[in-house]
């Protein structure tokens, strides 16, 4: 493995790029830059000048990359990992993942496996955080949705809160929906009471 | 009949209209196909997801159905297109101030597209002159039907494209932000990027692509050769269903039916007016109000816009030659051609109504130069003074 490799993430996420710059650096790749801005890449990248390009899949400048195949005056020009077929499992694994290698200069690709193996792991692990972050924040916004729709309930029926919890839940699985769909019409409802 | 579920991609573009009318109308369904749309950033993520079968079918530039199926800068795929998502449908947006210097170096009618060349030539000039930055136009993709359009037409007047300016990629949703902010001076882009610059006031349309060249073959439905093999029955439902989208898409009644449901935020996601304006072809071309129309601006399915013809696959390997991007090769040709099936097409959807007397006699009607020959392209390059060689 060559720990000398020159490396650019091209990402939008600040924290993602954050993330895989540390797994790589942890690896022992010291020479790592991260790009966040789009305007004029090209020329960063030229400035730059790498070995190996990552970027996000979700990223539009992909298309700004691929215009440096063809340029003829550079003399360094960037290949896809995509284009050696062979390896059809990691280059389905990369995209599930959501990140796209550019090796520079007729790198092996033999050499910048790891780093892509690495990236994989690193842009899963952040989309499992985000995904995990996601659900906290849903359950903790419909968790203030029942707790409005309860004291409503409370209020207007004269229940306790127990009671109040215990309708909302057997209204729910007789409409089969969700107790925060039923907390959300209880809440819309009394909107349009007011 | 069983649902059969299809992954197809796309970009948010207006050319992608019978796409995702055939399937938001229905039409999909009708034909028994399940079909997820699935919105893409950029045409690298389109190709490579159809290269590695994670999308059926996808919504594509001409030219890299035709790059995929001869390896051209990317892994060799050989694609289908047994169905045109559209002719032309392009624009060339500039600057307020090139607009000004080229209408001042103008000598003739500023729709025409050679006196515009001829007048880009001599701004290029007096630029050089001056010692001046040379030029910045902006295009979607290396093998895109912008970046040929350009070329062509800057070169009639004696512009070269790779001296003379700079042209740089990007990606379609950027094109407006860097005329803004001057990081290109003009750019040739699809529907409804142009209108979008000419609605803030910062671009004035120059030209639609139509009146450089009459017949331009835009996006194609691709899908892999092999799938095409492996899945002949859903592959003829999906072309059914498109044929009925066209049809549905070229009758006037239905127009706002069809920008409405193009407008939605997760198909193209501009307002419904502007959309409207490119089914029309009846852009406002000036932040002063001035619209120009033409009958030609983008042809979904008429004029048998919709049925593929191998004389433009030609024409866009002609121009991969043109430019460097790949050697003349008779065994390539004739591969790229085989890229357009209207066979396919024919078979599927039963025989076309007679092409109107507007279309060239050529096919492609290109504002300048010979009739373009498909089985001579090397008269055709060797027609052009400025060229890779």
């Amino acid at each position: 493995m060559d720990l000398t490799l020159k490396i650019v993430i091209v990402d939008e996420s600040p924290v993602r790029s954050a993330i895989i710059e540390e797994g790589l650096r942890e690896a022992g790749f010291s020479d790592v830059v991260r790009v966040a801005e789009t305007a004029n890449l090209l020329a960063r990248i030229y400035a730059i000048d790498p070995d190996v390009i990552l970027i996000d899949l979700e990223n539009p400048s992909r298309d700004v990359l691929e215009q440096m195949f063809q340029v003829s005056r550079v003399v360094k020009r960037p290949v896809a990992m995509f284009v050696d077929q062979s390896d059809t499992a990691s280059i389905q694994a990369s995209v599930d993942a959501g990140v796209s290698a550019y090796i520079v200069g007729g790198l092996v690709k033999d050499r910048v496996k790891h780093i892509l193996d690495l990236c994989i792991s690193r842009f899963n692990a952040f989309s499992r955080l985000q995904t995990e972050l996601d659900l906290a924040k849903t359950a903790l916004e419909d968790r203030k949705v029942i707790d409005r729709a309860k004291g409503i309930l409370m209020k207007m029926k004269k229940l306790s809160e127990d009671d109040a919890y215990s309708l909302m839940r057997s209204t729910a699985m007789r409409e089969k929906k969700k107790i925060v769909e039923i907390a959300q019409s209880i809440l819309t409802a009394s909107e349009m009471l007011k | 009949m069983s649902e059969r579920k299809l992954r197809i991609g796309f970009i948010p573009l207006a050319d992608a209209t019978a796409l995702i009318v055939a399937v938001d109308k229905g039409f999909t369904t009708a034909e028994g196909l399940d079909i997820e749309l699935v919105r893409e950033v950029s045409w690298s993520n389109v190709r490579d997801k159809l290269n590695i079968g994670l999308f059926d079918a996808a919504h594509l530039l001409a030219p890299v159905a035709i790059a995929s199926s001869l390896g051209l800068g990317h892994v060799k795929v050989p694609i289908v297109a047994a169905f045109g998502l559209g002719l032309n449908g392009n624009a060339i947006t500039v600057s307020p101030p090139l607009y000004a210097a080229i209408k001042a170096q103008a000598e003739g009618d500023i729709a025409d597209p050679m006196v515009t060349a001829r007048a880009l030539s001599r701004v290029v000039a007096n630029r050089k002159a001056k010692g001046e930055d040379p030029l910045t136009f902006g295009m979607t993709f290396p093998f895109s039907t912008h970046n040929y359009q350009l070329r062509f037409w800057m070169a009639a007047g004696g512009v070269d494209p790779d001296q003379d300016i700079r042209l740089v990629v990007l990606p379609p949703p950027y094109m407006v932000e860097s005329l803004a902010n001057k990081h290109v001076d003009a750019f040739c882009v699809g529907a409804p990027w142009n209108s979008v610059a000419v609605d803030l006031g910062i671009g004035h349309i120059l030209h639609f692509v139509s009146e450089i060249l009459q017949r331009a073959a835009e996006k194609v439905l691709a899908v892999r050769a092999r799938w095409a093999d492996e899945n002949p029955d859903a592959f003829r439902r999906l072309i059914l269903a498109h044929g009925k989208a066209a049809d549905f898409v070229e009758d006037v009644k239905n127009r706002d039916e069809v920008a409405s449901i193009l407008a939605a935020p997760e198909r193209i996601g501009v307002a419904p007016e502007v959309i409207r304006r490119t089914l029309d072809g009846r852009l406002k071309v000036s932040p002063d109000g001035t619209f120009r129309s033409s009958e030609r601006y983008l042809l979904v399915g008429r004029a048998q816009a919709a049925r593929p013809d191998p004389v433009q696959a030609a024409w866009l390997y002609a121009q991969m030659v043109r430019w460097g991007q790949v050697l003349m090769s008779a065994e390539s040709l004739a591969e790229a051609k085989a890229v357009f099936r209207p066979d396919l097409y024919d078979s599927i959807l039963g025989p076309s109504a007679p092409m109107p007397a507007s279309e060239p006699a050529d096919g492609v009607g290109a504002f300048t130069g010979p009739a373009f020959d498909p089985d001579d392209i090397g008269a055709h390059l060797d027609g052009w003074k400025i060229r890779r060689r």
